[in-house]
């Protein structure tokens, strides 16, 4: 199916995202099954009472015992009763580096999860299907890692010291002039950790008085960073353009909620992929509804820089725009380039501002060099600088590996949400107790997958998430396919009934889409 | 049978309409009346949708006129030129070019260019590479993170420690996951911006006590006491927690360890302790505030901690109880939606953690040079020592300041200059003057390491001395 978007003229490339509709009866049994487990959780919770049962859980000093109890009972239910079950799924340690390939601790459990114990065996050689590893930086050896190991003989691992203070080194100079020319921006800042760059900007940025219009599935650190700052928020539905357009109409008409003073500046917060949903953000649309409306666009690319666009320079290259039309482009380089921290690029005066003002400048250590040494050639790797076409070649296969991998895995049948050219590819799974079941049995064909459930999806849209990598070769993904097809046959998840119907893609208020049916 | 019921209720109700009064009658119709319009009246719209027109509407859209996202900030603002090190920020700094003695970074045991630290980190990069490519829920867990987590409990004699990635977003994130709305924190007056954002995540109530002040915060106690007397059902679920530091990033001193227990016990209060720049260095074997106090370490509920002053890596630890420390791996924001440390720098920190266990007399040497240069920066005129004796890092304030808190920064400028011309690396004491609950005064921040030599630290006195009596007279 391909949709002739609303605002047609300003996309310059087909966007194809789809959100096939839950099966009523999938969602009818995940509801049941969900129950089942509840009056279990219950059961247990009264045998544990009664001392039937050993009560597993760590609990409070003798001597503290009539202080308040610091978790409440309800708060630990789902905790102690659905996530123990298949606690092991996740937090699970490698011991190798994270690459496509990668060697896993083997642990076990004799008291059903409560607690672990490490047998000492390595698995070795699992296909990494869940480290964001977009671009296949993570490396041991290689140029990045040995320009990194001379900076770290050189300068040390630590710092010590805050960037206003003395910890601003001439590494850190280099990288912010790198990134800034890599973006197509003026200037740009680089902290130690890309939760904190968005929690400890925003509200640098914004404050009371001011309207924060944010996508409904953003991520915690922009969240965070919005509800420190004070400002009003207000949430728009994922991807929806009709229903932003309407918040922002809305605001500027009737002003602030009681005062109905006029709002002194709105921000709009989305991201360049969704990391849960794999889907790519409606960019020409938000910035041709940010001029109209006067507001400023604040873009979170964690997980699209280095893994869209035909030179990895983000999702506004991707679709062709102007870097300049974004007024705080933030990122993070923990995905492409293999190291930790974020960044925030932009106008200069944005970025004089954030270096007297960012909350990070002045009370947080400044970043590790060795980690500013790796991002700084993997940078230099990706726009080509160092002599090779090795960045290229990475980005165009990435870009192969997503089509192909998302395309067989449709062919299969397997409901798979987002964008065709998202490296982020969510595999529903619904039930609760396949999640457990899809990552024991992929662990057993020794492939590593992510899968997650409530809180972090909505309860009944449980997942499998494989982030694909320039790293997989074609075989390693035709393996991955093999045994994911079998695994789908063996717990029946090949949900998909192949009728394409746009959720999640539904305006928000009559305006149609046309739609051609293949 | 109900064809004869309904009839003989048919008839009650018939006769119940003869009988009954006219006044009656004539109330029931009219509300009959009212009812019947009410329903077929239009729904009440609220004043302003009705009132503005599509052109009124576009008018308004037309008019806004936003902010600049950001104002434009001076070029001479003190803290938008930074001082730019070239070459590792280790003992002989090059700053701005000049090379001087460092005396402004945390590096207190020296560990920042310590050979063993950095080939540990060498060998842990050869293996691992430097990112981790995810969190620690999703194969971004190392063995290397598992090791320093045991290796840190064991240290602290806890039983269990939880790494984070930042050291800011360590107590940052700790506190929201145990303190929510509707529960009460007293806080200590001169708490770090970290505790600050991380009180003001986690929404609860915020009661300030003045800094050190066992009485203030005792009358708090009381005051809350009084209140849950008043009202058991909800006292009998606030959680109630009291947030200190063991050495005061902003005034240098400690706080009074051995009372905040007996208040805890007394009122039933849980503590959090932030161990940031005690940690390696309080305490006989470094193990801060509570091995300087003798206390049992379990009385403390959760001691928080960053790696970056004393470890010289990066990141930051909380340890305690696994009842509580468990806790955070699910809920501690900064711990599960965050990249996990890169595997380079734990090694780094448990190589380091090595040699403090290994030596444990440098703590000593460490104690005794901030004996010898708080001595000798008492008597410099105009400018007064703010720190205990022991305190590795120290303020230098103003004696009298000159009105503005602006002119006491220019002022305490030409005196960092006039020291960093002459080959001693300081710097003042940053802040955001907005945004921090109770802002300290301007000050220089003098940190000592164990790698000054007797001599430099006589050379840094002797200058301090000099730019106070030519700059502050």
């Amino acid at each position: 199916i391909n949709h002739i978007v609303h605002n047609g003229g300003l996309y310059k490339r087909p966007f194809n995202e789809a959100f096939e509709e839950t099966p009523m009866l999938v969602a009818v049994l995940t509801y049941v099954g969900y129950g089942v487990l509840t009056l279990f959780g219950y059961l247990r919770d009264f045998m544990r009472q009664w001392k039937i049962e050993k009560c597993q859980n760590a609990t409070e000093r003798e001597e503290q015992k009539d202080f308040v109890p610091l978790y409440q009972d309800f708060e630990n239910f789902y905790n102690r009763n659905l996530y123990m079950r298949i606690r092991d799924s996740w937090n699970r340690p490698i011991c190798s580096v994270p690459g496509a390939k990668v060697d896993m601790m083997e642990r076990v459990s004799h008291d059903y999860n409560w607690t672990f114990t490490y047998t000492g065996r390595v698995i070795k050689d699992i296909i990494n299907m869940g480290s964001y590893n977009y671009l296949g930086f993570a490396q041991n050896a290689g140029p990045c890692q040995e320009a990194a190991a001379k900076v770290l003989s050189q300068y040390g691992a630590g710092v010590c010291s805050t960037r206003q203070e003395m910890g601003n080194l001439d590494k850190h100079e280099e990288l912010e002039k790198l990134v800034a020319r890599f973006l197509g921006v003026e200037s740009a800042m680089a902290y130690g950790m890309g939760f904190a760059t968005n929690s400890m900007n925003i509200p640098a940025l914004v404050g009371k008085g001011c309207l924060i219009l944010s996508d409904e599935l953003n991520h915690a650190s922009l969240v965070l960073g919005a509800r420190l700052s004070g400002a009003t928020i207000r949430i728009f539905k994922h991807n929806n353009m009709q229903s932003l357009e309407k918040l922002l109409k809305d605001a500027i008409v009737h002003g602030q909620p009681r005062t109905r003073r006029p709002w002194k500046k709105i921000l709009i917060l989305v991201e360049g992929i969704y990391s849960m949903e794999g889907s790519i953000v409606r960019l020409p649309e938000v910035i041709a509804l940010k001029k109209k409306y006067k507001s400023y666009l604040y873009l979170d690319e964690a997980h699209s820089i280095g893994a869209l666009g035909p030179s990895g320079r983000g999702v506004v290259e991707y679709f062709g725009l102007n870097p300049e039309d974004v007024d705080v482009m933030m990122g993070t380089f923990t995905k492409s380039f293999g190291a930790a921290g974020g960044y925030i690029g932009g106008k200069k005066e944005l970025i004089d501002y954030l270096r007297t003002y960012s909350h990070s400048a002045v009370y947080a250590t400044s970043m590790s060099p060795p980690v500013v040494e790796q991002i700084i050639t993997s940078v230099k790797c990706i726009m080509g600088e160092d002599g090779t076409t090795i960045g290229r070649a990475r980005v165009q296969q990435l870009a192969e590996n997503t089509r192909y991998f998302r395309r067989r895995l449709k062919e299969m049948g397997f409901i798979i949400y987002g964008n065709e050219d998202s490296p982020v590819v969510p595999l529903m799974l619904y039930m609760p107790a396949k999640i457990g079941a899809f990552g024991r049995e992929m662990l057993k064909r020794n492939i590593g997958v992510v899968v997650v459930g409530f809180p972090a999806t909505p309860i009944i849209e449980s997942r499998a998430r494989f982030c694909l990598s320039a790293a997989h070769t074609k075989e390693m993904l035709d393996t991955a396919l093999k045994e994911i097809n079998e695994v789908g046959d063996l717990l029946q998840l090949k949900y998909s009934r192949r009728r394409l119907v746009p959720l999640l893609d539904r305006p928000f208020d009559e305006t149609t889409y046309e739609e051609t049916e293949d | 049978m109900a064809a004869a019921g309904q009839q003989w209720v048919l008839v009650e109700m018939v006769q119940a309409f003869y009988e009954a009064p006219t006044y009656h009658l004539i109330l029931e119709g009219i509300l009959i009346l009212w009812i019947i319009r009410l329903l077929f009246s239009k729904t009440y719209k609220l004043q302003e949708r009705s009132d503005l027109t599509l052109k009124e509407k576009e008018e308004l859209i037309e008019e806004w006129q936003p902010e600049p996202l950001v104002p434009p900030v001076p070029k001479d603002h003190p803290a938008l030129n930074y001082n730019i090190v070239s070459g590792p920020p280790t003992h002989i700094i090059t700053v701005n070019g000049k090379e001087c003695i460092n005396f402004a970074s945390f590096n207190f045991l020296g560990l920042l260019d310590n050979e063993k630290v950095k080939s540990a980190a060498q060998a842990s990069l050869k293996k691992y590479g430097v990112g981790t490519c995810g969190p620690r829920g999703f194969y971004g867990t190392f063995d290397v993170h598992l090791e320093l987590e045991e290796r840190l409990a064991k240290f602290m004699r806890t039983e269990e420690a939880i790494i984070y990635s930042y050291g800011f977003a360590t107590i940052a994130s700790a506190i929201p996951a145990y303190s929510k709305r509707g529960d009460i924190v007293f806080v200590d007056e001169a708490a770090c911006f970290a505790i600050q954002k991380g009180l003001q995540a986690s929404r609860s109530n915020i009661k300030l006590f003045k800094h050190n002040d066992m009485a203030d915060l005792e009358r708090l106690l009381k005051e809350q006491e009084t209140e849950d007397q008043k009202n058991p059902r909800k006292a009998r679920v606030t959680r109630r927690f009291i947030v200190v530091e063991g050495l005061y990033m902003n005034t240098g001193d400690i706080c009074p360890l051995p009372e905040l227990i007996k208040l805890k016990y007394k009122y039933k209060v849980r503590i959090f302790l932030e161990e940031s720049l005690s940690f390696g260095v309080l305490g006989e074997h470094g193990r801060g505030i509570t091995e300087h106090f003798g206390i049992n370490i379990d009385d403390i509920d959760l001691i928080s901690a960053n790696m970056e002053n004393s470890l010289a890596s990066i990141g930051g630890f909380c340890c305690g109880r696994s009842f509580i420390i468990d806790h955070q791996r699910l809920s501690g924001q900064g711990y599960c939606f965050s990249a996990s440390l890169p595997p380079l720098l734990a090694a780094a920190a448990i190589e380091a953690l090595n040699i403090m266990e290994d030596n444990p007399d440098i703590f000593q040497t460490l104690r005794a040079k901030c004996e010898h240069i708080h001595k000798a920066l008492q008597g410099i005129s105009g400018l007064k020592v703010v720190g205990e004796s022991f305190s590795p890092a120290l303020h230098l304030q103003l004696e009298e300041s000159c009105g503005s808190r602006e002119n006491d920064v220019k002022l305490l400028k030409r005196v960092v200059d006039y020291c960093m011309n002459s080959g001693i690396a300081l710097t003042q004491a940053r802040y955001l003057e907005k945004e921090e609950k109770c802002l300290p005064p301007p000050s220089i921040r003098v940190v000592i390491t164990v790698e000054q030599t007797e001599k430099e630290l006589d050379k840094a006195a002797s200058l301090l001395k000099e730019a106070a009596q030519s700059i502050l007279n």
